[in-house]
């Protein structure tokens, strides 16, 4: 039977019983991967292979100036030092605080080749996923199944379902990846993947560049799939090539692609000329319209959380701070597109602006080009790489009461602190909405 | 880990939707570098009115001793953390009966001896406020006179059931996956740094 991309490197992974799976790289960061590195280490079990392991402090690191492992979340330091001596007990190649390729797990995988076509790669973190746009199994477990990955080299599975989301068509101007997979999720609900591996496919998705299709699978968690594939093409290769892990020459991938005839348990098509750009309305990314909608009539409890009443347009929605940062939406493409719609403007005289590059090397080539500057002007703040406000850790905030436009992955009820309303949207509409105030299309 | 064979406990509802893991336990509640001391944060933005003063109207403080939590559909959602799963069973709950969870988190419970149980919205509506018997084995949740019959895959009845550590379990497999490398080697040399 003609196979699926997922069902080829799932088969070439597969060892014993229906359920036991190769894992070839896990990633660790210092908020997940402490608690498996210590329980690991309390055990005496040791790294199968540790070579295949790599960490990054991101989540709690501070991302103003001048930093260090001190954090401004309380308590913060700890999972970074323990992380630091944890991984260099083991042999863990660490990418620490203040190393020139620390940023964000999911930026610097691709960044650094790490990430590659037909691998699986697992990391505590649901945002995982993301890098499946080059072609990979990736997804987020939980620290007991990091452990279970750098000490057997495997993961006990169920097989998912198979999931295809065609987007045919073209993208209308301002309509990036970050509004194809809200649209997707509004649609079909944020538990509408739920037990699939999904596969995105479709002209509209071949014509994004690697930048955007990360975007795009990086929020198949969601749409509560266990992760979201692109069959890796020329782009993909093109952008892996000469990557510090990457092999050289690059291997013969160009059987990792869905056959003609495959058949995939559920198959949902979307007109991607369709689409607008999307904003969140609520407090779950389904909760999410286009942005020349009103709010539609939704939980109770999402309207009292968020203060807005059906029927009123999302537009015009005044805001008090705007976000650039985060897995989804802090590569360079995202600051160039957010910094062209600033480049001679101000944000808002009532709006905190923050842009936080999702790493060491986005910040270093924005800088390079003078992408820093706008942002500055526009009054915007600089910082360096890390996940920052993308949520609350309990040090550095959101003014209390706070209404936030967002790049971010998650609108839940105090992500981005106690009583703070965030709205999900893309860069450009970020930048938009902090230039007029509130909350506007690019 | 302790195995789960039978449980009576009344059922606590929450009968929420998409309930994430980041109000399970909020990331400002994640203090602890290990895998305890996590109950306190449980449901933290839910449970307390300001600083730590328990919420007279929050279902666990009206509840407390529930052993079996009830939620709506996308249970767990969001974050992979498993200290909302910690935290969960830190406080005493062994079970949680949703009409669907997210994935990672229906991994975590299970990994570490906690039953979650999809059940449809009729079955699941007459449970709630209900003492209810649960017996894994048999596979149904017993209210009353009625039983009520849930799936769950067989790898994660095993664990559950026997209290199995999974690390343990593969490692049984090592030969097999000592033989795989030897052969993936040789095909995908590049996987291999």
């Amino acid at each position: 039977m003609a196979a699926t991309l997922f069902d080829k490197i799932w088969d070439a992974h597969h060892i014993v019983d229906t359920s036991l799976i190769a894992i070839d790289r896990v990633f660790l960061h210092e908020r997940t991967g402490a608690a498996a590195l210590k329980s690991m280490a309390d055990a005496g079990r040791p790294v199968i292979d540790p070579r295949r392991v790599f960490a990054v402090i991101d989540h709690i690191v501070d991302t103003r100036p001048g930093r260090s492992d001190a954090t401004l979340m309380p308590g913060g330091q700890a999972f970074i030092t323990e992380t630091r001596a944890a991984c260099a007990a083991v042999g863990i190649t660490l990418f620490d605080v203040n190393d020139r390729d620390q940023g964000i797990v999911h930026v610097i995988s691709p960044e650094l080749g790490i990430v590659l076509p037909g691998l699986t790669l697992v990391a505590p973190d649901s945002h995982t996923c993301t890098q499946g746009a080059f072609g990979a199994l990736a997804w987020g477990i939980g620290s007991s199944e990091a452990e279970h990955a750098m000490v057997t080299g495997t993961l006990r599975m169920q097989r998912p379902r198979t999931m295809r989301v065609t987007f045919n068509g073209t993208l209308r101007a301002g309509v990036t990846a970050k509004d194809m997979i809200l649209h997707l999720i509004a649609k079909h609900g944020a538990g509408g993947g739920s037990g699939y591996a999904v596969e995105f496919a479709g002209d509209a998705v071949t014509a994004l560049d690697m930048e955007a299709r990360m975007t795009l699978c990086n929020m198949a968690t969601e749409f509560s799939a266990m992760t979201g594939i692109i069959a890796p093409d020329a782009v993909a290769l093109a952008y892996i090539k000469g990557r510090r892990y990457a092999p050289d020459p690059l291997p013969d991938w160009s059987d990792l692609k869905s056959e003609d005839g495959a058949v995939f348990d559920c198959e949902i098509r979307i007109d991607a000329a369709a689409i607008q750009p999307m904003v969140s309305w609520g407090t779950s990314p389904e909760q999410s319209i286009g942005i020349g909608d009103v709010v539609p009539q939704g939980p109770q409890r999402a309207h009292e959380y968020i203060g807005l009443a059906a029927g009123q347009p999302i537009a015009g929605v005044p805001i008090n701070a705007a976000f650039i940062g985060s897995c989804t939406n802090a590569r360079l493409s995202d600051l160039r597109r957010a910094a062209a719609i600033l480049k001679g403007h101000h944000v808002a005289s009532n709006v905190k602006a923050l842009v936080v590059p999702g790493s060491s090397a986005v910040k270093r080539a924005a800088e390079a080009e003078g992408l820093d500057r706008i942002f500055i002007d526009a009054g915007f703040e600089w910082r360096m790489s890390g996940c920052s406000l993308c949520f609350y850790a309990g040090g550095e905030g959101f003014a209390s009461g706070s209404r936030v436009i967002s790049s971010t992955n998650r609108n839940f009820e105090g992500r981005q602190g106690p009583g703070i309303r965030t709205h999900i949207a893309s860069p450009e509409v970020v930048a938009a909405s902090a230039i007029a105030g509130c909350i506007t299309a690019p | 880990m302790t195995p789960f064979i039978t449980l009576t406990s009344i059922v606590a509802p929450l009968l929420r939707n998409n309930i994430d893991t980041d109000t399970i336990i909020p990331s400002r509640e994640m203090t602890s570098t290990g895998r305890t001391g996590f109950a306190d944060g449980l449901f933290a933005p839910w449970r307390y009115i300001e600083g730590r003063t328990p919420d007279p109207d929050f279902v666990l403080n009206q509840m407390p001793d529930a052993q079996i939590l009830a939620g709506g559909t996308n249970f767990g959602c969001g974050s992979s953390r498993e200290h909302a799963v910690w935290a969960l069973a830190e406080w005493g709950i062994r079970c949680i009966i949703a009409e669907s969870f997210a994935p990672i988190f229906y991994n975590n419970c299970v990994r570490n001896g906690l039953l979650p149980i999809a059940l449809g919205r009729p079955v699941w509506r007459e449970i709630l406020g209900q003492s209810v018997t649960i017996n894994l084995v048999e596979q149904h949740v017993q209210v009353g006179d009625h039983y009520r019959l849930f799936h769950i895959d067989d790898e994660a009845k095993m664990m559950l059931v026997e209290g199995l550590d999974a690390i343990d379990l593969t490692l049984k497999h090592a030969p097999a996956i000592a033989a795989f490398h030897v052969r993936d080697r040789a095909a995908r040399p590049w996987v291999y740094l």
